[in-house]
């Protein structure tokens, strides 16, 4: 079985994902399409270096969709099939590992430039296995819509990353007293040089917990070139936004970064839901920050047809800012009433958490809902909640099947 | 033979620098497809937009939003990425999104 038809045979099972082939004007290659369920859905799955057909939402800079199956066959996403978000279209296509520095500057003691090998044979090693997830991860099914990129679900991964804790780095190059933020730029660069570079930036104390990282690997191997070779900030619980790719500068100040991917874009309503009511702007607004709750069911989707009084298998993940999920609920008969699911090996209160429970549904249609709760009781909303940027939609997700 | 004994000195002494600077990697981009729909004006929205980004940026938003919808976009474009684009051109590009989009 090629990789074509398990695409299709899984996509097609799953998510009321369409699937379809057709062939290209002459000359070109045939080009397989998939269509996720809202409106305006249909996609090109793009093979690019490194990486299997992804989901392409856009081609210059590239951002590409992590196809939903692949969540449901392992609790680690695959190098090759995770995500990529790019936000400025000069991006790095050329880099010699050798000559690589990381900088180290601003209000410091001791500036530092640091190659690869500095990174990697210098410092003791971290690892962590932590969810990335875009800030946007699911806009495509805000309603009413907002502009932005239109994604699914796949604009989220779970991977082991391995490299140099912040802190170990900034601690050698000697924070000075009354720094306020540290921020992050990488060698992704504007069109024009008017355009805001992609800058970010975290509050000193974040930025030494301890936790957050400069990744040098990926699952075991050197990050994949889109996913931020050679190193990456990885900022374990955070919204991907603060995930710097191709980390070549951090500098120290000694105030709040006012650049616009701070202080304009990447923001949410300043309210305990982050919220607003559709249609209305927030009255003020904050940086994104963590990951609110979320949990998915993967190996059943929208159209799935299950046998009717037999054992049906219903299984998925579930995740959040880092505080760990400590239960995930199921229903059958959508939402009326709730059960408790098995959880999976616990990898880290950053990770995936898998789940799974067994139902036996009577002949019929069924709406299957996943509810993930917390370590501090935090959980999701069941009807969802809207912001203007269509950020960090966390609905209980409900799955549609036919039991006959 | 002198002469050759200095270029062999200069090689020894070139050759491990050189083995030292390692290739760059180079990472090859797939082929940008994707193209605006026909319309009244897609020229200009072709020229303008296509600076910076692929169009598949306009051909994935949400359907037929109307002219509020994109004319915030064109807006952000100018003002927060400073998109050199013309009011003339703002306009145009706005109704060709609005009709065709």
């Amino acid at each position: 079985m090629n990789r074509r038809c398990l695409l299709k045979g899984v996509g097609s099972a799953l998510s009321g994902v369409v699937l379809t082939s057709f062939a290209a004007p002459l000359g070109a290659r045939a080009q397989d399409t998939i269509t996720l369920p809202f409106a305006n859905g249909a996609r090109p799955l793009v093979r690019y270096p490194g990486k299997r057909p992804l989901i392409q939402l856009t081609a210059r800079p590239p951002q590409l969709e992590t196809p939903f199956s692949v969540f449901n066959e392992s609790v680690i996403t695959p190098n090759d099939a995770f995500f990529v978000r790019y936000h400025l279209s000069d991006i790095p296509l050329s880099i010699d590992p050798e000559a690589f520095r990381l900088e180290v500057k601003g209000k410091v003691d001791r500036p530092l430039s640091l190659s690869l090998s500095d990174l990697i044979t210098g410092f003791e090693p971290v690892e962590i296995v932590a969810v990335h997830q875009c800030t946007g991860n699911s806009r495509g099914f805000v309603e009413p819509r907002v502009a932005g990129g239109q994604l699914g679900h796949g604009a989220m991964g779970n991977a082991r990353w391995r490299g140099v804790p912040l802190k170990a780095v900034l601690d050698r190059a000697g924070v000075q007293a009354g720094s306020r933020q540290v921020t992050f730029n990488g060698l992704d660069r504007p069109v024009l040089p008017e355009t805001p570079d992609f800058v970010k930036a975290l509050d000193v104390d974040h930025a030494r917990d301890g936790e957050v990282m400069i990744a040098y690997a990926m699952n075991g191997e050197d990050l994949p070139w889109l996913n931020g070779f050679p190193v990456r900030l990885v900022a374990p619980g955070y919204y991907g936004t603060y995930w710097v790719k191709h980390l070549s500068e951090i500098t120290v100040i000694d105030r709040v970064f006012d650049g616009y991917w701070m202080a304009s874009a990447y923001r949410v309503p300043d309210n305990a839901c982050a919220c607003t009511e559709p249609g209305q702007k927030p009255s003020a607004t904050v940086p994104a920050s963590r990951f609110n709750v979320r949990s998915f069911i993967t190996n059943l989707g929208d159209g799935s047809r299950v046998r009717a009084k037999a054992p049906t298998l219903v299984k998925g993940i579930a995740f959040d800012g880092g505080y760990g999920i400590t239960d995930v609920l199921l229903s059958s008969d959508g939402g009326e009433t709730w059960r408790e699911t098995a959880l999976g090996a616990d990898h880290g209160r950053y990770s995936f958490r898998e789940w799974h429970a067994e139902v036996r549904l009577p002949a019929g249609a069924h709406e299957l809902k996943v509810r993930a709760i917390n370590r501090i009781r935090q959980s999701q909303p069941i009807a969802p909640l809207w912001n203007p940027p269509g950020y960090s939609r966390n609905v209980v997700e409900t799955v549609r099947v036919h039991a006959a | 033979m002198r002469a050759f004994q200095i270029l062999l000195a200069a090689l020894v002494v070139v050759a491990p620098i050189a083995a030292a600077e390692a290739k760059p990697l180079t990472y090859p981009l797939p082929d940008e497809t994707a193209t605006l729909r026909p319309g009244p004006d897609m020229q200009t929205a072709q020229n303008n937009c296509s600076t910076c980004h692929s169009v598949d940026y306009i051909n994935t938003q949400p359907p037929q939003r109307g002219a509020e919808f994109w004319e915030a976009e064109v807006k952000k474009m100018i003002h927060s990425y400073h998109a050199p684009i013309s009011d003339a051109d703002a306009k145009t590009i706005v109704n060709y999104l609005a009709k065709t989009y």
